[in-house]
């Protein structure tokens, strides 16, 4: 993976595999601290302490038919390369929730990337999901939540491309991402 | 919370009047992005990016973008699979942002399936 934002994409496609239906994602950026903190939590079937122990191990999977699991190792990976730590918490039937700890200023700290294009793909791909999303830097945050913006559609899908392209807009404002 | 404002909301149901097709789930193509771990690695967000910005400009109503796991060819990605109603689905390999736009105009728009980027074309034979 070559930034964040992939690594995003990559494994919140595992909380909907799992069956998640809500799922949180919040990406904290500190200069004070030297810390980038990204937490995702959702609400899929969770894991096993068993299933837990072999997140990381790249071969192992629970998907059918396949030898290998890259995405978590990859990440744990891209963390630990800057000094830094990822814990995944889950119980069966409770969801789980992922905080990988980057250390900012590390030079193999990967960059953020197109976060924008991330959140755009997961909501043209998964409209029956909601998604939400808090970046905060420093001062500044933004909170972004597909929940609500389908309240305000009065029943026009959010993956029509009309309310796409308002949406890019909307994402495009944001200094912070 | 980022919002959307009103103006923008009734411009979108303006808009969307009478192009419902999405919504009661009939659509003419459905395109598939596979997002393994594999296709996000190599690519596959550029290629999802690429047809976001091309149904958005040329306005189409018809057309249902969506993604998928690994399909189990890892190698070849980024891959796309293109369906279009009553026709066979063609999986498309080693995209990139160039291919697709080639691949939407022929195959999406002109129905003629670009065979050089295809994975294969109708089925094997037997005996």
């Amino acid at each position: 993976m070559e930034d964040l934002s992939l690594h995003i994409l990559d494994i919140v496609e595992n909380s909907i595999i799992a069956g998640s239906k809500n799922i949180e994602i919040s990406l904290s950026e500190s200069n004070k601290t030297d810390r980038i903190v990204l937490t995702i939590k959702d609400d899929g079937k969770g894991m096993t302490n068993i299933e837990l122990n072999q997140a990381t191990d790249p071969f192992v999977t629970t998907k059918e038919n396949k030898r290998f699991g890259l995405g978590l190792p990859l990440l744990e990976q891209a963390v630990i390369r800057t000094g830094g730590k990822l814990t995944i918490t889950s119980k069966p039937g409770a969801g789980l929730e992922l905080c990988a700890t980057f250390k900012q200023s590390h030079i193999d700290r990967q960059p953020l990337g197109d976060i924008r294009m991330t959140l755009l793909t997961l909501i043209t791909s998964y409209p029956d999901v909601n998604f939400s999303y808090k970046h905060t830097k420093d001062k500044n945050d933004f909170y972004f939540n597909t929940k609500e913006i389908k309240s305000q559609l009065n029943g026009i899908n959010i993956n029509n491309p009309e309310v796409l392209k308002i949406i890019r807009k909307l994402l495009k404002k944001e200094a912070v991402l | 919370m980022a919002k959307i404002s009103i103006e923008d909301l009734k411009r979108i149901k303006e808009r969307v009047k009478g192009t419902t097709n999405l919504r009661e789930g009939k659509f003419r193509v459905k395109i598939t992005i596979h997002m393994g771990t594999c296709g996000i690695a190599s690519g596959a967000r550029k290629v999802m990016n690429t047809l976001l910005d091309i149904i958005e400009k040329e306005g189409h109503t018809d057309i249902i973008l969506t993604s998928s796991g690994c399909a189990g060819f890892c190698s070849r990605e980024p891959m796309a699979t293109i369906e279009i109603q009553d026709q066979a689905p063609v999986k498309y390999i080693d995209l990139d942002e160039n291919k697709i736009k080639e691949i939407f105009a022929s195959h999406v728009i002109d129905n003629t399936i670009v065979e050089k980027y295809a994975l294969a074309h109708g089925s094997e034979l037997s005996g």
